[in-house]
């Protein structure tokens, strides 16, 4: 095992951590009740009563936003494998500015509780509700499955996983999947008692925990280093046995194979994708769409979204110290021992930096303790979140508007939400325990990529293009989502090379990690042709009702 | 505000009105002429950054100051620029777009049956 899980008596960090989740658990359930309580509508239900302020909305958007993979993942990438793990934080900051300046004012104005709310706004409600709702539901789980998988990651590293030894007599397998179970019964309960309310306070709590432990870790590392931010990236590459490579791009990403110049070409497009995956994803994520709806103007969306920017580009300034630092002070060779994915580098280093600050093995392990709650709030916040924004759509979009054609009331509208959340709860629990050890950051950017492909060019041509019709929609939406998906599937990602899900199989035949760059220019040409080719007729009325709507705010929910 | 009760008015002309009075053609006019160059602008800043770090690398890797390189530099920009984006954004549009938008929204408002 690794040196500083070695040095820790694992019950100790374990019992702490145990008692901290279980502090940060009451609080945010009693918080879910209390907010049960003022939920008596649909409006409650989906959009927390619109009654939020753009700061707590903020907050909330930055807690459902910076999930494992940010936390988690990103810190990992870049322990591992220097520079090229800042990508992700840069990818996943400019991102913003798509929602910012195109979408999230104009889309509070026209929607009511879910993203096909503008996409079905001038078509024909059936198929557009139908095709939103399951790519909302296709991009929730590749983004709940990435949340799994760094859950299971951080079981493992506090139980210290050894072979033989139990917890409270189950091997650190069972343990593994027990934890799985508990988030997602956590989560099921949030979601189906507290709605849109309970949930975005536990993102505010949640966001709030993140940003102290984060920055209380960076002031740690970086005094480490009496505060100069070369030394830290010296001795970080030093000790990575890379030397100057690591602060690098090329390390993991656009790598240069010598002798294959074909090999070489797709790991640089590969990196071309991935870029433009993380630029163009955020705006397409459903969990994040329906946060506009939860503040009662579109310039208070404007307000979140700007306070999220603040928020979200300073923490991921710091995951250059907590990457950097986690190299430095764990070193690569002990954090992969623990970890494949790197998943674990940000709890390690808080280990390292519990041991040379707080006295040693005991303030090692409450700090790596406190760390890890942090992280598990983390997760399940935004595990939450994607629950929500599924069930939403599930029984919003598909059960009132197509099955039952609009003829529903609210109370059946919310019930069928909450059992939509057991179900896509219980979905995610059993893909969790399926998870392996590929990085969070990474799954998340396969999320980004579908979001992407489906979603955005379905949302721009909606808010932007007055010819856009029900076909085009249509066309649009399954174009980029199926051929985002069906590229993952026949990616390395999945079958073909040691790493893979499937590493024993092979049907590879998609060279790329990423299908963003294929599958995203497929969105937007399947929704023009879509288009075109069909004899709809787009309603010049409803384009002008969506044009005043969502510029003035006028009529708006 | 967020209340059922203040539905749009039923009948859709005005908003056909509203949409083609030279207001509401002034106003998406001033949106979009911030948010659709500054769209492009950003879009080609990042594809520059991303398209350095896999084609440029011996320039990324090019050392400035100490451990700290031109990629490190170029990347902390883009964090830069983002901020800097945001807050044109919401002092051009509280500036040049909100008012007119509450102009034609008592407009709406007004013209419709309530």
């Amino acid at each position: 095992m690794t040196q500083y899980l070695a040095a820790v008596n694992p019950s100790t960090t374990r019992n702490l951590t145990i008692t901290l989740f279980v502090i940060f658990v009451i609080i945010t359930l009693g918080i879910t009740i209390w907010a049960s309580r003022q939920t008596r509508n649909a409006t409650d239900f989906y959009a927390g009563g619109r009654t939020f302020s753009g700061f707590q909305n903020g907050m909330a958007i930055s807690g459902d936003y910076m999930s494992a993979a940010s936390f988690l993942g990103i810190a990992g990438i870049i322990a591992l494998n220097g520079y090229d793990g800042f990508l992700y934080s840069i990818g996943f900051l400019v991102a913003w500015l798509v929602a910012l300046l195109l979408v999230a004012e104009l889309l509070r104005n026209s929607g009511k509780y879910t993203m096909a709310d503008v996409l079905a706004f001038r078509m024909r409600q059936p198929p557009v509700r139908s095709a939103a709702a399951i790519s909302t539901v296709t991009v929730s789980i590749f983004y709940l499955l990435a949340q799994m998988v760094g859950a299971g990651a951080l079981v493992a590293l506090l139980l210290g996983i050894r072979p033989g030894q139990t917890f409270l007599g189950m091997d650190a397998n069972t343990a593994k999947i027990a934890t799985i179970i508990l988030i997602g019964a956590l989560m099921i309960i949030y979601v189906t008692i507290g709605g849109m309310k309970g949930t975005t306070y536990v993102q505010i709590v949640k966001a709030f925990m993140l940003m102290i432990g984060a920055i209380l870790m960076t002031v740690l590392v970086l005094a480490a280093y009496k505060f100069n931010l070369s030394s830290l990236l010296g001795d970080a590459a030093a000790k990575s046995g890379k030397g100057d490579s690591f602060l690098n791009p090329g390390l993991v990403y656009g790598k240069e194979v010598a002798g294959n110049s074909t090999q070489t070409f797709y790991n640089k497009i590969d990196l071309l994708s991935l870029g433009i995956a993380l630029v163009l994803g955020t705006a397409g994520l459903p969990h994040i769409l329906i946060r506009f709806y939860t503040v009662p103007t579109a310039r208070a969306a404007r307000r979140s979204v700007l306070w999220a920017i603040g928020i979200i580009g300073s923490f991921y300034l710091l995951t250059l110290a907590l990457g950097f630092g986690a190299a430095a002070l764990v070193g690569g060779a002990a954090i992969r021992a623990q970890n494949p994915g790197g998943n674990t580098a940000a709890p390690q280093l808080a280990q390292a930096l519990g041991v040379k600050y707080f006295g040693g093995d005991l303030g090692g392990a409450a700090f790596l303790a406190v760390i890890a709650a942090v992280a598990f709030a983390t997760i399940l916040a935004v595990v939450a979140g994607l629950t929500l924004a599924s069930s939403s759509s599930m029984s919003h979009d598909f059960y009132a508007n197509v099955v039952k054609k609009g003829v529903t009331s609210e109370r059946q509208e919310v019930v069928v939400a909450r059992v939509s959340a057991l179900i896509i709860g219980a979905i995610s629990i059993v893909l969790g325990i399926l998870a392996k050890d590929l990085n969070v950051a990474f799954l998340v950017a396969l999320a980004f990529a579908v979001a992407a492909s489906g979603n955005l060019p379905a949302i721009l041509y909606s808010l932007f293009w007055k010819r856009f019709n029900t076909s085009g929609a249509v066309w649009a939406v399954y174009g980029g989502l199926i051929s985002a998906v069906v590229l993952v599937f026949f990616s390395p990602v999945v079958s073909g090379l040691p790493t893979s899900m499937f590493p024993k199989q092979d049907w590879q035949w998609f060279p790329l990690s990423n299908p963003g760059i294929i599958s995203i220019p497929l969105g937007f040409i399947c929704g023009w042709l879509g288009t075109i080719l069909s004899r709809d007729k787009a309603s010049e009325e409803k384009y002008a009702e969506l044009e005043v709507r969502s510029l003035t705010g006028a009529g708006a929910h | 505000m967020s209340t059922e009760t203040s539905a749009p008015p039923t009948t859709p002309e005005p908003y056909v009105d509203v949409q083609r009075s030279p207001e509401f053609v002034a106003l998406r006019k001033t949106l979009r002429n911030f948010i659709f160059p500054m769209t492009v602008a950003f879009f080609l800043w990042y594809a520059l950054y991303v398209v350095l770090s896999a084609y440029a690398r011996d320039f990324m890797s090019t050392k400035v100051v100490g451990h700290i390189n031109v990629a490190l530099i170029f990347g902390l920009l883009q964090f830069v620029t983002t901020f800097l984006i945001a807050w044109l954004y919401s002092r051009y549009t509280a500036k040049r777009v909100d008012p007119l938008a509450d102009d034609l929204k008592r407009r709406v408002l007004d013209g419709g049956e309530r």
